[in-house]
C-alpha cells in the first residue's frame, strides 16, 4: 500500500516537473531569451542571495538567542569554565568574520549583477591586500592558539598530589567503576585475570588491591581534585562527562587519565536548574558497537564531608567476595584478611 | 590503436589522424575506453550512482534520528531482518548505515566522482594534450574503482551486514569479529574494496601528475595554467603521498584480523576470553589512518576549489583575484595538510605535548584557507556577474567553505576540542566544509562543463531550482547540528533517549530529518536535467560561457585526440576577462598578445617580440606537416 502511494506520488511529481520544464523551454526559445544574459533570472538570483542572507541571519539570531539555555550546558568543573570562555571568545571572533564575509558574499551578487552596459573591473592582484589578509588572520589565530595552548597545558598537567582516584573501565556496553580504598592506591590489574567474579581483572595478590572497592555510580567530592584513570577491556571507548567538559578515550592496553576539580554538587546543580531529577552523566563517545549509545553512568558530586563518609562505608571486593583471595598462597591470604580488619 | 600514436600530435595531423576512430567498437568506445573524456564521464556517472546510494543510506538513518518512534515496517521488503520485530532499525544496522554512508561519500563520490571526473576530463583539454600520459593506466584506474565499488556494493547485502565501525574503522572494533557483526566478512570486503580503491587512486594520480608536467602545449607554462589544473595537480600529489599510508594501515589491519599479529591489539578480553595479543597499539592505527585521513579531506576539497576559481572568474567576467596567492595558498595547504593529522586525536590518549604541537600546526593551515576566501570575495567585487547554475553553486561553495572552515578554528584548539570532539559539532563542521563544499564543487563543475561533455546545454531554470533547494536545504540540515553539538550530543548514536542531557531537541532533529529528505528529493531535479539534457538539451555553442580556457577551442564533440588539427598554442594566462581596451570582455588563451596591442599591459609588450618568434617557428612546422601529409 505504502509502496503504491509512493510510486504514484513519484510519478506525479516527475510528470509535473517534466511539463513545467517543457513549457518554460518552449517559452524561452520563443522569446529568444536563451541568448540574452541580462535576464530576469539573473536578477531574481541576485535578489534571492540578499533574501537568503537576511532570512537565514534572522533565523539564526532568533534561534541562537531563544535556545541559549538549552544548548549551553551548565558547567561544573574548574577547567570547564576556562574552556567555555575560550569557546565563546572564539565564537565572537569567528562569528564576526562569519557575518562580515557573508554580507559581502551575498551582497556583491546583488550589487554587481550583470548589466550589458557595464564592464567588470580588471583587477588581477594587489600584493598589499594579500599581505594584510594573510597577516591579520595569522595574528588573530596566534592569539587564539596561545590562549588555547595555555589552557591545554594546565588541563593536561599531571594531577596534583592527593587527587582522589577513580578507575573507569569501559567494556561492551557499560563502565565498571573502582575506587582505591583507604590507601588511595589502585591495585594492579591484568586482563588475563578477568573472569565472571573479577570483571576488572584486578590482581588481588597485590596488597594495594585488597582495600579497593566497586561502586555503581561515580561519587566525587566538590572542590577537590579528582583523577579518572581510564582503561578499556575490549574495544575503544571514550569517557565523556559533558558537564565536566571532560573527554578521554579508553584504549585497551594503554591506560589514560584525566583530572579535574568539580565545582558544584549534584544538589547545588539541581537547585540551580530547578530540576530535581538532574544527574551528571557519563557517556561513551567512541563508537564501540551496538550498545554504544547506552553506556550511561551517573556522577554524583557531594560535599567533601559527605564524600569521606560515603567512602568509609563502602565494602571492598574482598569483603563481598572472599573467594577472590581464596586460591592465593596462604600467607598472602592472611595479609588480605588482616588488611580488612 | 595505440595511445602513443594519438598523443604524438605532430606526426599525423589533419583528418587522416582520425580514421581509426571509426573502427572503435562499442566496447572500446564506451566501456574499455582509453579516451580521457569518456573515462571522465564514466567516473561521473558511477559517482552519481554512488551519491544516490550514499544519500539514500543517510535518509534511512535520519529517519531513525528524527522519528525514533516511527514504524519502519514498510522498509522490511528492502531491509529484511534489519528491521526489528517492533518495526525499528537494528542498532547494528544503524552503525552499518553510518559507516557505509561515510565511506561511500568520502571515497567513492567526493574522491573518485570529483577528482576522477574532472581531472580526467579537464586536464588534457585545458593544458592542450591529446590524452593522458597513459590511457591504459587511466582505463585501469577506472576499472579498479569499478571493481572496488562492486565489492563494497556486495558487502551491503551480507547476512551480518557491511563494515560498521565508522568510516575510520578503528581497531580493535574493526579487527575483532566478535566485537560486532559488521567486523566479520563485511570488514574483510571493506578492506579488499579499499585496496582496489587505493590502487585506482594511485594509477589516476600518477597519470594526472605526469600529464600536467609533460604534456602541456606550447606556451602553457605553469604560470599560465588555469587554477583548476593547479588544484588537480596538487590533489594528485597529496593522494600519491598519502594513500600508500592508508594502504599500510589497512594491510596491518588485515594481518591483525587474519594472521594473528598484534600491530593494533593489546590486552583484550572479549566474548568471555582473553586474547593472546599484547604489545600492539590501537593509537598507532589512528596515526596511520589520519596521516591519510586529513590529507584526504583536502583531496576532496582542492579540486572543488579549483573548479570554483575557474567558474567564478569566468562568470564574474574578471580575472581571479590574486592568481599567484591562490597557487601559494594551495601549495601551503598541500604541505601543511601532512602535518596536522593528530588534531583528530587530541583526546585519544596522545601525549599532550604532541597535542600542543599539532594545535599550532593546525591553526596555521587556517591562514591559506582564509586567503582563498578573501580572494574569492575580491573576485566578485566590481565584477559583472552572470548567475549560471555553475556560478550559483560556486558561490554556495564559498559560503560553505567559510561556515565550515570557521568551526575548524574551534576544533583545532585542543582545549576547546575536549568538549566538542566526536559530537555533532564535528559532524556539522565537516559536512559543511568538506561534504557540502565539495559536493557543490562537483555540481558546479557538471553544470559548467556539461556543454563540453555532451555538446548540449542543461536547462538553466531547473538548475536554479536545484541550486536554491539544495543550498537552503544543506544549511537547514547542517546548521542546526552546531547547536546539538554544543549541547554535547555525541556522534554515531542510535538513540537520544538513554541520557537526560541528550533527551531534548527532538523537534530540531525532526526538522533536520525533514530538511534532509527534501534536499535529497531535490537532487532528482538534477538527475532529470542531467539525463534529459544529455539527449534532448539545446545544442550548445562552442564557447557558451565565453570562457578563455583551451577546452572551448575544441569542436563541439571532440574525438579521441581532442583537436582535429594542431593543438593550439597558448599565449597568455587564462584570466584575461574585461581587460581594459579589449573589444570583448574575454580574450581566449589562444589569442596571441601581438593580436591585441590595444589591451596589452606594459610588461606584456615585451613578450610580444618573443611570441612573434614562436609563431614563426610554428608556421614552419605547419608547412612541414602539410608537406608530409600530401
Ligand atoms: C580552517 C581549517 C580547519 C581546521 C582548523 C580544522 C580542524 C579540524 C579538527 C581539529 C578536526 C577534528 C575534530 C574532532 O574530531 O574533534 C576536524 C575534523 C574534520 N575536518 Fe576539519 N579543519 C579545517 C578545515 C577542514 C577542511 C577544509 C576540511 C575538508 C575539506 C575538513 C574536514 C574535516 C573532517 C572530514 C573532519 C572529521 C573527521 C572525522 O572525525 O570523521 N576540515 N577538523
Ligand atoms: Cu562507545
Ligand atoms: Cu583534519
Amino acid at each position: 500500500m505504502y509502496g503504491f502511494l509512493i510510486a504514484i506520488g513519484v510519478v506525479l511529481l516527475l510528470s509535473v516537473i517534466w511539463m513545467v520544464y517543457r513549457i518554460q523551454t518552449l517559452i524561452s526559445v520563443a522569446k529568444g531569451s536563451d541568448k540574452k544574459i541580462q535576464t530576469t533570472s539573473n536578477k531574481v538570483n541576485a535578489i534571492l542571495f540578499v533574501v537568503f542572507l537576511v532570512g537565514t541571519f534572522a533565523l539564526m539570531t532568533w534561534y541562537s538567542i531563544k535556545e541559549f539555555n538549552n544548548y549551553q550546558l551548565p558547567v561544573a568543573s574548574e577547567h570547564g569554565v576556562l574552556t567555555d570562555r575560550l569557546f565563546w571568545i572564539t565564537m565572537a571572533v569567528t562569528g564576526f568574520i562569519f557575518i562580515l564575509t557573508h554580507i559581502l558574499l551575498f551582497w556583491f551578487p546583488y550589487k554587481y549583477q550583470y548589466r550589458t552596459d557595464r564592464k567588470a573591473v580588471y583587477y588581477p592582484d594587489n600584493n598589499k591586500l594579500e599581505v594584510i589578509w594573510t597577516l591579520v588572520p595569522a595574528v588573530v589565530l596566534a592569539l587564539l592558539v596561545i590562549s588555547g595552548w595555555r589552557a591545554w597545558t594546565d588541563i593536561t598537567d599531571p594531577a596534583p598530589d592527593g587527587a582522589h582516584e577513580v578507575e573507569l573501565l569501559g567494556y561492551q556496553f557499560a563502565w565498571e567503576i573502582r575506587y582505591p580504598g583507604k590507601d588511595n592506591i589502585l591495585g594492579d590489574f591484568d586482563y588475563r585475570l578477568i573472569n565472571a567474579s573479577n570483571s576488572r581483572g584486578v590482581d588481588f595478590s597485590d596488597q594495594n588491591s585488597r582495600d579497593d572497592f566497586p561502586s555503581q555510580t561515580v561519587v566525587i567530592p566538590k572542590g577537590e581534585p579528582v583523577l579518572f584513570k581510564i582503561r578499556a577491556r575490549d574495544v575503544l571507548h571514550s569517557v565523556f562527562a559533558p558537564h565536566m567538559r571532560l573527554k578521554m578515550d579508553a584504549v585497551p592496553g594503554m591506560p589514560t587519565r584525566f583530572w579535574f576539580i568539580p565545582t558544584k554538587t549534584t544538589a547545588e546543580m539541581r537547585a540551580e536548574l530547578g530540576d530535581e531529577e538532574f544527574e551528571y552523566e557519563i557517556a561513551c563517545t567512541e563508537v564501540c558497537g551496538s550498545g554504544h549509545f547506552s553506556m550511561r553512568r551517573v556522577i554524583t558530586v557531594v560535599e567533601p564531608d559527605e564524600y569521606r563518609k560515603w567512602f568509609s562505608e563502602q565494602k571492598t571486593f574482598v569483603d563481598s567476595n572472599p573467594s577472590l583471595v581464596m586460591d592465593l598462597p596462604v600467607n598472602e591470604k592472611e595479609l588480605a584478611e588482616s588488611a580488612n580488619q | 590503436m595505440s595511445v602513443a600514436n594519438v598523443s604524438a600530435h605532430d606526426v599525423s595531423a589533419h583528418d587522416d589522424h582520425h580514421d581509426h576512430e571509426h573502427k572503435d567498437s562499442f566496447i572500446t568506445k564506451y566501456i574499455f575506453t582509453q579516451d580521457h573524456k569518456m573515462i571522465g564521464k564514466q567516473f561521473l556517472v558511477t559517482g552519481i550512482f554512488w551519491a544516490l546510494i550514499g544519500g539514500f543510506l543517510s535518509i534511512l538513518f535520519r529517519l531513525q534520528l528524527g522519528f525514533p518512534e516511527m514504524n519502519l515496517e514498510f522498509l522490511r521488503p528492502l531491509l529484511g531482518g534489519w528491521i526489528t520485530e517492533t518495526g525499528q532499525l537494528d542498532p547494528n544496522f544503524y552503525l552499518a548505515l553510518v559507516t557505509m554512508h561515510g565511506t561511500i561519500m568520502v571515497f567513492f563520490v567526493l574522491t573518485a566522482g570529483l577528482s576522477g571526473t574532472f581531472s580526467n576530463f579537464l586536464i588534457p583539454l585545458q593544458i592542450g594534450a591529446r590524452d593522458m600520459a597513459s590511457g591504459f593506466m587511466n582505463m585501469l584506474s577506472y576499472w579498479f574503482f569499478f571493481l572496488s565499488g562492486v565489492i563494497m556494493f556486495i558487502s551491503l547485502f551480507l547476512e551480518r551486514g557491511p563494515a560498521s565501525g565508522g568510516w575510520v574503522v578503528y581497531p580493535p572494533l574493526s579487527a575483532l569479529e566478535q566485537a560486532m557483526p559488521g567486523s566479520g566478512l563485511g570488514m574483510t570486503l571493506w578492506l579488499v574494496s579499499m585496496t582496489f580503491f587505493i590502487a585506482s587512486s594511485l594509477l589516476g594520480g600518477i597519470n594526472y601528475i605526469t600529464t600536467v608536467i609533460n604534456l602541456r602545449t606550447k606556451g602553457m607554462s605553469f604560470a599560465r595554467l588555469p587554477l583548476t589544473i593547479w588544484a588537480f595537480f596538487l590533489t594528485a600529489v597529496i593522494g600519491l603521498l598519502s594513500f600508500p599510508v592508508l594502504f599500510s594501515a589497512a594491510l596491518l589491519l588485515v594481518f591483525d584480523r587474519s594472521f594473528g599479529t598484534s600491530f593494533y591489539l593489546s590486552d583484550i578480553y572479549i566474548g568471555g576470553e582473553a586474547l593472546p595479543n599484547t604489545g600492539g597499539s590501537a593509537v598507532l592505527y589512528q596515526h596511520l589512518f589520519w596521516f591519510l585521513g586529513h590529507p584526504e579531506v583536502y583531496i576532496v576539497l582542492l579540486p572543488a576549489l579549483g573548479i570554483t576559481s575557474e567558474i567564478i572568474a569566468t562568470n564574474s567576467r574578471k580575472p581571479i583575484f590574486g592568481y599567484k596567492a591562490m597557487i601559494i595558498s594551495m601549495l601551503g595547504i598541500t604541505i601543511l595538510s601532512f602535518v596536522v593529522w593528530a588534531h583528530h586525536m587530541f583526546v585519544s590518549g596522545l601525549n599532550p605535548f604532541l597535542g600542543s604541537i599539532f594545535m599550532f600546526l593546525t591553526l596555521i593551515i587556517a591562514v591559506p584557507s582564509a586567503v582563498k576566501v578573501f580572494n574569492y570575495l575580491t573576485t566578485l567585487w566590481r565584477g559583472n556577474l552572470r548567475f549560471t547554475p555553475g556560478m550559483l553553486f560556486s558561490i554556495g561553495l564559498v559560503s560553505f567553505f567559510i561556515s565550515g572552515g570557521l568551526t575548524g578554528i574551534f576544533l583545532g584548539n585542543s582545549a576547546i576540542d575536549i568538549q566538542l570532539h566526536d559530537t555533532y559539532f564535528v559532524v556539522a563542521h565537516f559536512h559543511l566544509v568538506m561534504g557540502s563544499a565539495s559536493f557543490f564543487g562537483l555540481m558546479a563543475g557538471v553544470y559548467h562543463w556539461f556543454p563540453k561533455m555532451f555538446g548540449r546545454m542543461m536547462d538553466e531554470k531547473l538548475g536554479y531550482i536545484h541550486f536554491w533547494l539544495t543550498f537552503v536545504g544543506v544549511y537547514m540540515v547542517f546548521f542546526p547540528m552546531h547547536y546539538i553539538g554544543i549541547a554535547g550530543f555525541p556522534r554515531r548514536y542510535y538513540s537520544w533517549s538513554t541520557y537526560s542531557f541528550t533527551d531534548m531537541y527532538t523537534d530540531l532533529n525532526m526538522f533536520v530529518s525533514v530538511a534532509a529528505i527534501i534536499t535529497f528529493a531535490a537532487q532528482f531535479i538534477f538527475l532529470f536535467n542531467f539525463f534529459y539534457s544529455m539527449y534532448r538539451g539545446r545544442i550548445a555553442s562552442l564557447n557558451p560561457w565565453q570562457s578563455n580556457t583551451l577546452e572551448w577551442t575544441t569542436p563541439l564533440h571532440p574525438q579521441h585526440g581532442n583537436w582535429p588539427g594542431e593543438i593550439p598554442s597558448v599565449y597568455r594566462w587564462p584570466y584575461d576577462y574585461s581587460k581594459p581596451g579589449a573589444k570583448e570582455d574575454f580574450i581566449p588563451q589562444t589569442v596571441p598578445l601581438s593580436a591585441t596591442p590595444e589591451s596589452n599591459l606594459p610588461h606584456e609588450e615585451k613578450l610580444v617580440k618573443l611570441e612573434k618568434e614562436i609563431i614563426a617557428e610554428e608556421e614552419q612546422v605547419l608547412v612541414a606537416n602539410e608537406y608530409k601529409g600530401s
